[in-house]
């Protein structure tokens, strides 16, 4: 005879095995970087130039240049996603290039990451002639991270209740005050969402940038956004595969670093989210 | 005054065909109210008032509505929609504080002042018989109001653009009878300055505010004449079946 409270017990327990599952991997990264990289951090590590082939001193070129990379990234994601998104979602009507479009980024959300680099190369690097530096490498990440940023963007405008746009525009509001006055503000906790999601893979992503700007070893900062530069991610791949007797403590300390600084954006980006979160009235 | 006239409308969502043939004119300063079954029309032929079913990208329309002699496509949409006010079935207060939401319509139209919004503010609250209740918590969310104080917002908001008409659309079908019968008192204070169209699911409401009922059925104007004679004596047998509850 069946116990379909039994059963019900069976299920709950794979369920939340499940669930604990994605927890586990998780912690366990966090927990390895942290007891591993933690000792490697210093004052030293993290504003010195690296040293002795790069076994010793510290990694702040390659801070530096992940930061110029992300943020050179969302200034040209941003923008150019959050108004296809708005086109998307209040403007275009259901028609073939309204479809062309959707499925192009749908597409380019499905790119890997490497032909992305490539694609840097030919057209940044060397069609326009940046050469390897922080700006084609930026414009490549930036498009990698567009499908996302758009994504996210039209979910959070289409979310905000039709009723809104029909009040507004039952008040003589034209169409482009409605979105600007009543549908962007109440799409901005989404819109970050996508954004952040979009910094984190700008910065940990290695073969977008590894023939447009990561430079293997540069012992100064980069002077403008022509200039090659070293980033985290590739400073990583090198000195665990391509450098010899690199100090297990530096791998994981750079590791660390690359974790913390993705964690802080986010949480920069949370704290935003959650401000405008309580603002939010229905 | 005749305020519309409505010219053999035909109004079609896809294949379905939602208003027939409809002809029919509101005069200005009275209460008109739409009664009607469900799906006959009603809300379809409030919404083509102000133009807000051109939202639908399916919708099709024949004939014609005139503003005081002028064809409602020939004005441009904004201006339509600020001459012609509506307020929605379910209050749908914007997510701003209840100051904000009154401005809101005032400042698109271009009024930056702060003086003059206050005033706006305080104005069309009293007309809406909501000011003594919120005076001092202006800049509350307007989520926080009880669905009668809500509805009642709405009504201030689309008075303070200044419109000439206002359109409701069964405004008390969530509202208790209490708040139902203070949104019917600003409804009817209204009339002198207003030219009012209700659409309403509770007949005896219709009987109450309106001046005129027009009776639609399956999207045809069956009849159009005083509230009195509608509900004493209608000249349609289908009317008289509606308001004797018979059906719908």
């Amino acid at each position: 005879m069946k116990n379909p409270y039994r059963t019900q017990n069976i299920a709950f327990f794979f369920l939340f095995l499940a669930t604990l599952l994605i927890v586990v991997p998780v912690g366990l990264i966090v927990v390895i970087i942290i007891q591993k990289g933690l000792p490697a951090i210093s004052w030293q590590f993290l504003s010195d130039i690296p040293r002795q082939g790069m076994r010793a001193g510290g990694i702040f070129p390659a801070i530096v240049g992940t930061v110029y990379l992300v943020t050179g990234a969302i200034i040209f994601a941003l923008p150019i996603g959050l108004l296809a998104a708005i086109y998307l979602s209040e403007y275009s009507k259901d028609n073939l290039l309204t479809r062309l479009i959707k499925l192009a980024i749908v597409n380019l959300a499905g790119v890997p990451s490497v032909v992305y680099g490539l694609f840097g190369l030919a057209l940044f690097v060397v069609f326009f002639k940046f050469g390897a530096s922080i700006i084609s490498g930026s414009l490549t990440l930036g498009i990698m991270i567009l499908p996302v940023i758009i994504t996210t963007s039209r979910e959070a405008l289409e979310s905000v209740p039709y009723s809104f746009r029909e009040v507004s525009l039952s008040l003589g509001a034209s169409k482009w005050q409605t979105i600007r006055h009543i549908v962007l503000p109440n799409a901005i906790p989404g819109i970050l969402t996508g954004t952040i999601l979009g910094l984190g893979r700008a910065a940990g992503e290695t073969a977008p940038i590894l023939f447009t700007v990561a430079a293997f070893y540069l012992p100064r900062l980069p002077a403008s956004i022509f200039d090659q530069a070293m980033a985290l991610p590739y400073h990583l791949y090198v000195i665990s595969t391509q450098v010899p007797n690199v100090d297990e403590k530096i791998r994981y300390g750079t590791a660390f670093v690359l974790l913390a600084l993705v964690l802080i954006m986010n949480l920069v980006a949370i704290v935003i989210r959650y401000k405008f979160r309580k603002r939010k009235k229905w | 005054m005749v305020r519309f006239e409505i010219h053999d409308l035909n109004i079609w969502f896809g294949s379905a065909h939602a208003i027939r043939h409809v002809n029919m004119e509101i005069q200005s300063n009275e209460i008109l109210s739409v009664i009607g079954p469900a799906n006959s029309g009603k809300t379809t032929f409030l919404r083509t008032l102000n133009r807000l079913n051109e939202l639908n990208t399916n919708y099709k329309m024949t004939g014609a509505v005139e503003l005081e002699r002028e064809d409602i496509r020939g004005i441009e949409i904004e201006e339509l929609r600020r001459k012609i006010g509506m307020v929605f079935a379910l209050p749908l207060p914007l997510p701003l504080s209840i100051f904000d939401n009154v401005a809101y319509g005032v400042r698109i139209h271009g009024e930056r002042g702060k003086k003059i919004l206050e005033e706006k503010v305080e104005e069309t609250l009293r007309q809406a018989y909501l000011w003594e209740e919120v005076k001092d918590r202006l800049s509350e969310s307007a989520f926080k109001l009880s669905g009668g104080q809500q509805q009642r917002l709405c009504i201030a908001r689309t008075l303070a653009v200044g419109p000439e008409v206002i359109l409701f659309d069964e405004p008390c079908s969530g509202l208790d009878p209490i708040s139902t019968a203070k949104v019917e008192d600003a409804m009817v204070k209204l009339k002198d300055n207003f030219t009012i169209v209700l659409v309403t699911n509770n007949v005896k409401q219709a009987a109450r505010v309106g001046d005129k009922t027009a009776f639609f059925l399956n999207g045809e104007l069956v009849e159009l004449d005083k509230a009195d004679r509608i509900f004493t004596a209608p000249r349609d047998k289908r009317t008289d079946g509606y308001i004797r509850g018979k059906f719908g």
